[in-house]
């Protein structure tokens, strides 16, 4: 299994409640705005705490039984909706923020060529376009050489043009690195197109 | 212009006597922007209040507090004075104290809106990359909140260069010690035939203060180009 997640969260009004078992590649969180998805990305990668519950990925257990590992021990490379790139560091420094050294699967040169990233790494974030920054972000997430991914509406401010080429690199990323991926979308194509599971989220 | 040998004591003892006060609260400011700004403690309202008790308080009131506690009979003054042999009456040091304490509610509340308007989630990115919470505060939240620091150097420059009713109150007017641009000039418009040095340490004042402005705008450009203290 590659995500088991049980977990609830009463946030404010909201009762967040979901509970899932999923196998390798691209498991998709599908569901309207609003339903909490990204709540439920943010407690597997440890920005937000459960108030009960249990979460294991890969098969370590990130939460539960008295455990609950700090974000920094969970090797998350979590792919937020807005990007959320350091404005005050250039791309480059952005990608090698949380580059781990020695045991990476992918470096940065294989990053740069894989989303085409050449000439952005002298720019400021403020400068790039949406597709861009959203290239850099996943890039980002995957120099930090993280044991999954959780990619939070990676295409939602995206043209389709855009978002096809986009999702064109999840898929490569999918099958070359073999990484267990949370996806999440309210848009059916995307999950019809990339996921091998699908989690229905009602609100 | 020709500044003499005592407008140039005055003005030397001046820098001296902001630049120690603001560079030694500025720690201390942070620390409190800090707290004021993320912690969620009971009294944090009253340490709030606290803080900002000499921006509402009469100057002189303020001075006359600092001669009770940092007096040679005060609790802290006292305490200093038998175990180390230290006062701040009637010293420098005693002037810069009245600036710091004059100071560090304009350097928190500059510190603390910088802090307020970091974004958060930019730390979870940071830990979620790995960055311990510390790393996260040193590579995210310190350099984003710069402007403020900055902001609250130069504002805390500014009203330790114009500080007078607290230092005169607490540590009164010694020339070469406690005799600060301000005091010097109200000194002068006290004798008779003072004009030209009023004039003359008015002006340096000004320049001072300009000066300060300038400078730090120029640091921040410098640094981010970007945001901006004014």
């Amino acid at each position: 299994m590659s995500f088991e997640v049980e977990v609830e969260k009463r946030l404010g009004d909201v009762e967040i409640a979901v509970a899932f078992a999923s196998g390798p590649g691209l498991t998709a969180l599908f569901g309207p705005s609003g339903s909490g998805k990204t709540s439920i990305l943010n407690m597997i990668a440890g920005l937000l705490t459960p108030d009960r519950g249990r979460i294991v990925v890969g098969g370590e257990l990130l939460f539960g039984n008295g455990i609950n590992l700090p974000p920094e021990r969970r090797h998350a490379g979590y792919v937020f909706q807005d990007a959320r790139l350091f404005p005050h560091l250039k791309v480059r420094a952005n990608l090698l923020y949380g580059a781990r050294q020695g045991e990476g699967r992918i470096g940065l040169d294989e990053v740069v060529d894989l989303f085409g990233l050449d000439h952005l790494l002298g720019r400021w974030p403020r400068t790039l376009s949406g597709g861009e920054a959203q290239r850099v972000a996943i890039g980002r997430a995957l120099l930090s050489n993280p044991r999954f991914l959780l990619l939070d509406e990676p295409l939602a401010s995206l043209d389709q043009a855009r978002a096809d080429e986009i999702m064109g690199m999840i898929e490569r990323v999918r099958d070359e690195l073999k990484l267990p991926i949370l996806y999440v979308s309210h848009q059916r194509a995307e999950v019809e197109r990339l996921a091998a599971s699908v989690v229905a989220i009602r609100r | 212009m020709h500044l003499t040998p005592d407008d140039w004591e005055v003005i030397r003892l001046s820098l001296k006597v902001a630049i120690v006060g603001v560079v030694v609260t500025l720690p201390i400011a942070f620390a409190l922007a800090y707290v004021l700004a993320r912690g969620r403690f009971p009294g944090r309202i009253l340490l709030d209040a606290i803080v900002h008790l000499p921006l509402v308080l009469p100057p002189v009131v303020t001075g006359w507090a600092l001669l009770i506690v940092f007096g040679r009979s005060g609790p802290i003054g006292g305490w200093l004075d038998h175990a180390f042999g230290f006062t701040f009456m009637f010293r420098w040091t005693g002037a810069a104290l009245a600036a710091a304490v004059m100071a560090l509610p304009l350097m928190v509340r500059a510190m603390r809106l910088s802090i307020d308007a970091v974004d958060r989630r930019l730390e979870g990115a940071a830990r979620s990359l790995g960055a311990s919470p510390w790393r996260a505060f040193r590579t995210v939240t310190l350099p984003l909140s710069l402007p403020g620091v900055w902001a609250g150097l130069v504002l805390g420059f500014a009203r330790s260069i114009g500080e007078f009713g607290a230092t005169i109150s607490f540590v009164s007017n010694i020339p070469g010690q406690t005799r600060t641009l301000p005091i010097a000039i109200y000194t002068a418009l006290q004798v008779p035939d003072g004009e030209n040095v009023v004039v003359r340490l008015a002006l340096v004042s000004v320049a001072l203060s300009l000066g300060a402005l300038v400078a730090s705008e120029w640091l921040v450009r410098r640094q981010s180009g970007r945001a901006h203290v004014l």
